[in-house]
């Protein structure tokens, strides 16, 4: 099994079937890592797959991931799958899920766009497509379509 | 029923109203006429208050709220100079806004940045009015223009509408076009091909449920026209002066040209128009955009006084 290229964890959450290319941005909308921070975290980019042809995958040991935190990487990686692991079986398996909206982590692409000052807010935008992602700002209705570019 | 709708509420964006809606205000607006004129007293706004928040100067649209504001018995406050405003002193937005709110019922934005407007409704106690957000909306304006076609030419629907100029950063068209979709107008896209509206908005319109067709030529539309609605090319959006002659020069609606629309078309613009309309059209049954301009009045009026709930 090619999988086994990614040693197994014990406890923690395994993030697959994220695009090629696109582990590290995951880890970033995760806020991985933070201060303070001890879990093991492995990220395998391009890794071979029979349905994506190259995939990558992060592994987070030790921690189990909120799901809505989890959600969040839908934005960049709208077809990844995250298995909650328990003494090395998968315990939980469930899909992303965009929520409709989608506050801070995104920055509006405009640079004119009020959420880009120094104002007390978080940039706030409507998702009109989940796959792709296409987000659309709350304040200046600007389209964003190349997302990972405007990741905080 | 529309009236319960608007009641409190703040206009930021066109697409905040609901087709209805647009249509009580443009029928509010048909009363307020006689008042805007100075024909009628009204006195509906007394010791009401609106604030005017102008982070960059619109002398023409500020004058027209508080014109509108007076002429229905209330009284207004604000800025317009913001070298003098606290956000020169770094003062945001948001804090502004928080304040002023405290002292008006109603307050109107005017700000360079997009979104702007949105902002301010989020941290205003009383309902917020977007008189223009950087190259965003300009909801009154766009209402305004409505109830011009309405008022010189009869259901809005029923129009078959020129769009001339700036078709693809001018945000005055945007919004019109939008507002114009709501009713299933015919829009004719004149514009050059570097200048035309961006293609994702134009099925925007169709969805809407506009007849949307694109040309680059004003000779082949103004025939069948019923409103021209020109807009101003701006010097900025051209590599040299030299091509940005040339193209503003090709969409200059002129006394020559006009000789060959329907003599009950109607010319609009939005003002300040900087050479699109030469003079001579101005004394000619078409040129509509002084008109238009003291429209805005009444259709303020009618805006402020569904907002404030003073009934009619
Ligand atoms: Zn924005």
């Amino acid at each position: 099994m090619r999988e086994l290229k990614v040693q197994p964890i014990r406890n923690g959450t395994v993030i697959d079937h994220i695009a090629p290319g696109m582990a590290l941005k995951v880890l970033h909308v995760l806020r991985i890592p933070q201060e303070g921070m001890t879990s093991t975290v492995t990220a395998a980019i391009n890794v071979p797959s029979k349905e994506m042809g190259r995939k990558d995958i992060v592994k987070v040991e030790d921690r189990e991931l909120d799901p809505h935190e989890v959600d969040k990487i839908s934005l960049i990686a709208p077809r990844a799958s995250i298995n909650i692991i328990r003494e090395y079986e998968v315990a939980e398996k469930h899909l992303v899920h965009l929520p409709d909206m989608v506050e801070g982590i995104v920055r509006c692409s405009n640079p004119n766009c009020i959420t880009n000052q120094a104002e007390p807010v978080l940039s706030a935008f409507k998702v009109t497509s989940k796959d792709p992602p296409r987000l659309q700002c709350g304040y200046c209705d600007r389209l964003i379509t190349d997302i990972a570019a405007q990741l905080r | 029923m529309a009236q319960q709708g608007l009641r409190g509420k703040s206009l930021v964006h066109i697409q905040d109203l609901s087709l209805p809606d647009i249509e009580h205000v443009l029928d509010v607006a048909d009363k307020m006429v006689p008042a805007a004129e100075g024909k009628q007293r009204v006195t509906s706004a007394q010791g009401r208050l609106l604030a005017t928040l102008f982070f960059e100067p619109s002398t023409r649209t500020r004058l027209s709220f508080e014109a509108a504001m007076a002429r229905l018995g209330g009284q207004s406050l604000g800025f317009s100079e913001p070298k003098t405003s606290s956000a020169a002193k770094g003062e945001t937005l948001a804090d502004t806004v928080r304040v002023t709110s405290q002292y008006a019922d109603v307050i109107v934005v005017r700000h360079p940045q997009e979104g702007a407007a949105r902002l301010a409704q989020r941290f205003s106690r009383v309902p917020v009015i977007n008189a223009g957000d950087g190259a965003g909306q300009h909801p009154t304006q766009t209402l305004l223009d409505l109830f011009t076609i309405r008022r010189e030419k009869g259901p809005i629907g029923q129009q078959r509408v020129a769009l001339v100029g700036d078709l693809k950063y001018g945000r005055t068209v945007h919004s019109l076009a939008q507002g114009l979709a709501r009713f299933g107008t015919e829009m004719v896209l004149v514009a050059p091909p570097t200048l035309q509206m961006p293609r994702d908005q134009v099925e925007d319109l169709k969805h809407a449920g506009a007849r949307v067709t694109l040309a680059t030529r004003l000779e082949e539309v103004v025939g069948s026209a019923d409103v021209l609605y020109v807009t101003r090319i701006q010097k900025e959006r051209f590599p040299d002066l030299e091509e940005y002659r040339k193209v503003a020069g090709t969409y200059t609606v002129d006394a020559e040209l006009l000789a060959q629309a329907k003599r009950s078309a109607i010319v609009l613009h939005p003002l300040p128009r900087v050479g699109e309309i030469d003079p001579e059209v101005d004394s000619t049954q078409h040129a509509k955009y002084f008109q238009q301009a003291f429209y805005g009045v009444p259709v303020r009026m009618a805006i402020l006084s569904l907002i404030l709930g003073l009934g009619e």
